[in-house]
């Protein structure tokens, strides 16, 4: 006792709990991975190394088609988004405080707050009857609802881009006879690029997860990878889902790394 | 001069409203207009086929909480109603509590790490969050299913003989919520703790405090705001949660996201579904604007 010094920050069990919290948070993850590497067709049981649920996926037309309107609604969606919300960012942070700011914040941050599946009957109810007045029910449908709730995504790291950054070089360029078109263009546009870019992978993948709102939107046959894993949780599971799973993973980590290294940068 | 600064200053602003509006148009389509929409239609007659008639009605609002019996015309409180009501309140309440005690000591360990490593660790509770919630979900299910890794261990080592029944349980619900939402709870804790001068800890010890009175009387009250914050925000999608009910919760274990769903889809009563939407909304409201008090209490404190 006598030679160990007096620890102040330590707090008996904390330590333990806090162990036993990131293993609750990355076994059940890293199971789902090993076992879509499984030769046999058991999530519980191995049976040695091997890609065939890999290929299977691969093969399967279902994931193909459904993998390809996933990764179309979320290229788009996101490209709206990060648009919309760059040209919002510019428009609420360059600017005197004007009546309708405070109610432009509430709308913007409103996909954040309400609950999923509020949002998700409401535009059921507006696009049933919106399919049934004009007849349409393409992707447009998906990819606009996919775009609103992308936007706070794509639009909280781009206002703190722009909220960190240096109005002097701005002045500067302006103090040079640049136009506006110019100094935005020359000046700010690559000045905020990290935020646009951190913005527009928050925006990827949050659409390309995305299972509620998708779930509740999509007409017939319109399934995304989500859409179509959800639905086979009912049957027997092999690994497969595994396989998929593991892949969109593998994304998203890509994804999220990359927007944190942008981040980081800005420090 | 002064005319053409405030013309300078007026057409300032016409800019900023024209950048914002394509974002708000957009948000007013898919987000802001069809919430209207649905208030709309709690107030409609339901359809015999779903959808609605256009006819006033309160009948949607009414079978929140009333039931009428088909037989005799009486009306009750609606027991499955309110059973289900309950049940989320209880299982979001739980979640809560169970991500608080194992998110408040996460965070301070985070906290009391080298300053290196603590981005790392930060990193490691931000990452799940931000994969994919059905997946997450889904990993949990393959745990603890009856034919799972778990139950298959169990059994192999021989320590029961049947599997144990753990998916499609509460206890399943309030497992996966957990999962899915600790990383929300650690966050805003860890974030008020980042600002607790040890100083202060130690002037308790030198004072002849316990590590009990320390942690009672000087780190809680200090981080109070993140637990509120934390607890709020793993409540507040506990409550509406859809996907983790429905995969580990199996048919019978309803929660108001579900029960949501079902008056659009097999009890075809969309005025009740909104009027429990709407209801749902203005419960989550509530506990935003004490999230929010709770944000600005710590601001002042930070």
């Amino acid at each position: 006792m006598a030679d160990r010094p007096f620890a102040i920050k330590r707090q008996p069990g904390f330590a333990t709990i806090a162990l036993i919290c990131f293993v609750m948070l990355y076994a059940p993850i890293i199971t789902l991975v090993v076992y879509s590497f499984n030769a046999g067709s058991s999530i519980a049981i191995w049976e040695g190394f091997s890609l065939r649920w890999y290929a299977a996926a691969w093969e399967n037309e279902l994931v193909q088609d459904a993998a390809i309107r996933s990764l179309v609604v979320a290229v788009c969606a996101s490209l709206f988004a990060t648009t919309l919300a760059t040209m919002a960012a510019l428009g609420t942070t360059r600017t005197r405080p004007y009546r309708g700011l405070t109610a432009t914040y509430a709308m913007i941050n409103q996909p954040l707050m309400v609950p999923e599946i509020v949002t998700a009957v409401a535009l059921l109810i507006v696009f049933a009857v919106f399919k049934q007045t004009t007849g349409y029910d393409g992707l447009g449908l998906l990819i606009l609802a996919h775009t609103a709730f992308c936007i706070p995504f794509a639009y909280l790291p781009i206002r703190a881009r722009l909220e960190g950054m240096n109005l002097s070089l701005e002045t500067a360029a302006a103090d040079l006879y640049a136009t506006p078109w110019m100094t935005f263009r020359r000046v700010t546009l690559p000045l905020m690029w990290p935020g646009i870019l951190a913005g527009a992978m928050l925006a990827f993948v949050i659409s390309l997860d995305d299972v509620v709102i998708t779930e509740f939107v999509k007409s017939a046959g319109q399934e995304t990878l989500p859409t179509y894993m959800l639905g086979q949780l009912r049957r027997v599971i092999t690994p497969e889902i595994n396989a998929i799973s593991t892949a969109l993973l593998a994304i998203s980590i890509l994804m999220v790394t990359i927007f944190f290294f942008l981040n980081r940068k800005k420090m | 001069m002064a005319t053409d600064a405030q013309t300078a200053i007026v057409g300032e602003i016409r800019r900023s409203r024209l950048l914002t509006l394509p974002a708000l148009i957009v948000l007013f389509l898919a987000a802001s207009g069809p919430l209207l929409v649905v208030l709309l239609y709690s107030f409609l007659t339901a359809g015999d086929y779903g959808g609605v008639k256009w006819a006033f009605s309160t009948e949607g609002w009414q079978s929140v909480f009333l039931e009428r019996d088909i037989f005799d015309d009486t009306v009750s409180v609606a027991d499955a109603h309110l059973s289900i009501f309950w049940r989320s309140l209880r299982l979001s309440l739980m979640t809560t509590l169970l991500s608080l005690a194992l998110g408040f000591p996460t965070a301070y360990f985070i906290a009391t790490q080298p300053e290196k490593t603590r981005n790392l660790w930060l990193f490691l509770i931000t990452i799940p969050f931000w994969t994919n919630l059905l997946i997450r979900t889904f990993a949990i299910m393959e745990v603890i299913r009856n034919r799972g890794i778990v139950n298959t261990a169990l059994m192999k080592l021989g320590a029961i003989a049947e599997p144990i029944q753990m998916l499609y349980t509460d206890f399943a619900i309030m497992l996966g919520m957990t999962y899915v939402y600790l990383p929300l709870m650690v966050l805003p804790i860890y974030a008020s703790m980042e600002k607790l001068d040890f100083r202060l800890v130690e002037a308790g010890y030198d004072l002849y405090a316990t590590r009990w009175r320390v942690l009672r009387r000087i780190i809680l009250p200090i981080v109070k705001p993140g637990i509120i914050a934390g607890s709020i925000l793993v409540f507040v999608p506990s409550l509406g949660a859809y996907v983790t009910p429905r995969v580990l919760g199996g048919g019978k274990n309803l929660m108001l996201g579900n029960l949501i769903e079902l008056q659009f889809g097999q009890g075809r009563n969309w005025p009740l579904g909104s009027a429990l939407a709407i209801t749902l909304l203005v419960i989550v409201m509530i506990a935003l604007l004490f999230y929010v008090r709770a944000a600005q209490k710590g601001g002042e404190h930070g």
